[in-house]
């Protein structure tokens, strides 16, 4: 069984976004995505912080801390891109005209519930960002995200333990070793890496998962 | 005539008071007024409420308030980044209130304020811890969160130009929260690099009539381009 690496992974996700979407990439593994979205192509990447039509990181010489992603790192405007601000940033986001965002999380019910903003550590500093808002308005929020934590416990779980960002708002999980469609009827299996079986999934995640029709 | 412009920054911040509640702009670096805020630190103005997306790192803007012990409470969204020490600090001794916000409900509180609603329904959060002991309501079939305005007494803001009249426009993704917190706030004084003649600013491209701005200083060479 081979595991999917990162970069793998992101490419595998960026072949699910259609040319034309206006699309969200959370901070971290997420924001790779964008490198395996075909250049000939146009897609709108949206920042939080009030972009559309970010581009790739600039040159050390271009580097402009006017312009940043969320994540608070350099970028670059496309040809044609612009920039607002927050209150009409948000509203893309809640209100709906978000058609992907990409989210990490450190847990995902197979009912596509998202905890991805704090780990209910009890002395940790809470920060929450734009997570909530994307997790309830985009039109379909993908999680990616390896499907074993370090110590080998699934992530995709019945039910999150973690504090929540969202309720039944996530449609897919890529992970490392399969890639999961979620909903009310549970998680379906999509795909499989080489060398895994359905009854092997079963067994790493714990969960009665079926194929997707 | 009218002249919202004022020659130095300690002009700018003259009517500050102890317990006010204070907009900042800014988006990690990007936006932030912070020779407005140092301004606050020299003012002596303590015991504020602070809204910002963030709460400062290292030494200046938010954090050299943080610092001076100056704010008695945060409302931001992700007030913990790489170097907010003197928030960590302050909050974990227990000196320091957050009121932990959704980004996007961050915005749209604000909004609500200078827009002059009575409350929100929003979907954000719903669900969650931070929607905990809140009002709901489900309307449609989709759940929403009661949310109420956060209104401030003064909104320091930092766009690229402004006019006489107040008229801003601002630079790339500095803009952030500039805009709706001018709107929110009692009182908006907004630092530019550079202030023009009425009538230089397009009309078509203008962001924050001056209707939102009561004073502006020039803080000439302070832009991310020419930094």
């Amino acid at each position: 069984m081979q595991r999917m690496d990162k970069e793998t992974l992101a490419a595998r996700v960026a072949r699910d976004i259609p040319e034309g979407a206006y699309v969200n990439l959370g901070i971290g593994q997420p924001t790779t995505v964008a490198n395996y979205l075909p250049m000939e192509g146009d897609f709108f990447l949206h920042s939080e912080n009030g972009i559309l039509g970010m581009g790739p990181a600039p040159a050390d010489e271009d580097i402009d801390w006017d312009l940043i992603n969320a994540g608070k790192q350099p970028v670059t405007l496309l040809t044609g891109g612009c920039f607002f601000h927050h209150g009409d940033s948000f509203t893309m986001m809640r209100g709906g005209h978000i058609d992907i965002c990409v989210m990490g999380a450190y847990q995902v019910s197979v009912h596509g519930d998202i905890a991805n903003w704090h780990t209910g550590a009890p002395d940790a500093i809470p920060a929450v960002g734009g997570a909530m808002d994307l997790a309830v308005g985009a039109k379909q929020v993908f999680v990616m995200m390896n499907l074993l934590s370090k110590t080998g416990e699934c992530k995709l779980v019945e039910r999150c333990t973690y504090p929540l960002t969202g309720l039944a708002c996530v449609s897919r999980l890529y992970s490392d070793l399969a890639i999961f469609e979620l909903g009310p009827d549970g998680a379906k299996v999509i795909e499989m890496v080489d060398g895994l079986t359905l009854e092997k999934l079963r067994e790493l995640t714990g969960l009665d998962l079926t194929m997707a029709g | 005539m009218i002249d919202k412009t004022v020659p130095t920054l300690e002009e700018a911040v003259s009517g500050l008071y102890d317990g006010a509640a204070i907009m900042v702009s800014g988006f990690g670096e990007a936006g932030v007024p912070a020779e407005l805020i140092d301004a606050v630190v020299d003012h002596g103005a303590t015991d504020l409420t602070i809204i910002s997306n963030n709460a400062g790192t290292g030494d200046v803007g938010i954090a050299a308030l943080i610092k001076a012990n100056r704010v008695r409470k945060v409302i931001a969204s992700y007030p913990r980044m790489a170097g907010s020490v003197h928030f960590e600090a302050r909050y974990r001794a227990g000196d320091l209130e957050l009121e932990l916000v959704p980004q996007g409900n961050l915005a749209a509180r604000i909004q609500a304020a200078g827009s002059g609603l009575g409350a929100i329904f929003t979907p954000t959060g719903f669900g969650t811890m931070l929607a905990e002991g809140k009002e709901t309501r489900e309307i449609d079939g989709r759940n929403y969160v009661l949310e109420y305005p956060i209104h401030a007494d003064f909104a320091l803001v930092k766009a690229l130009k402004a006019d006489r009249w107040g008229n801003l426009v601002f630079r790339k993704a500095a803009r952030n929260f500039g805009p709706i917190m001018a709107m929110a706030a009692k009182h908006t004084i907004v630092q530019v690099s550079e202030i023009v003649p009425l009538g230089e600013l397009d009309p078509e491209v203008i962001v924050t009539p001056g209707i939102f701005v009561e004073r502006v200083v020039p803080v000439p060479g302070k832009s991310a381009a020419a930094a």
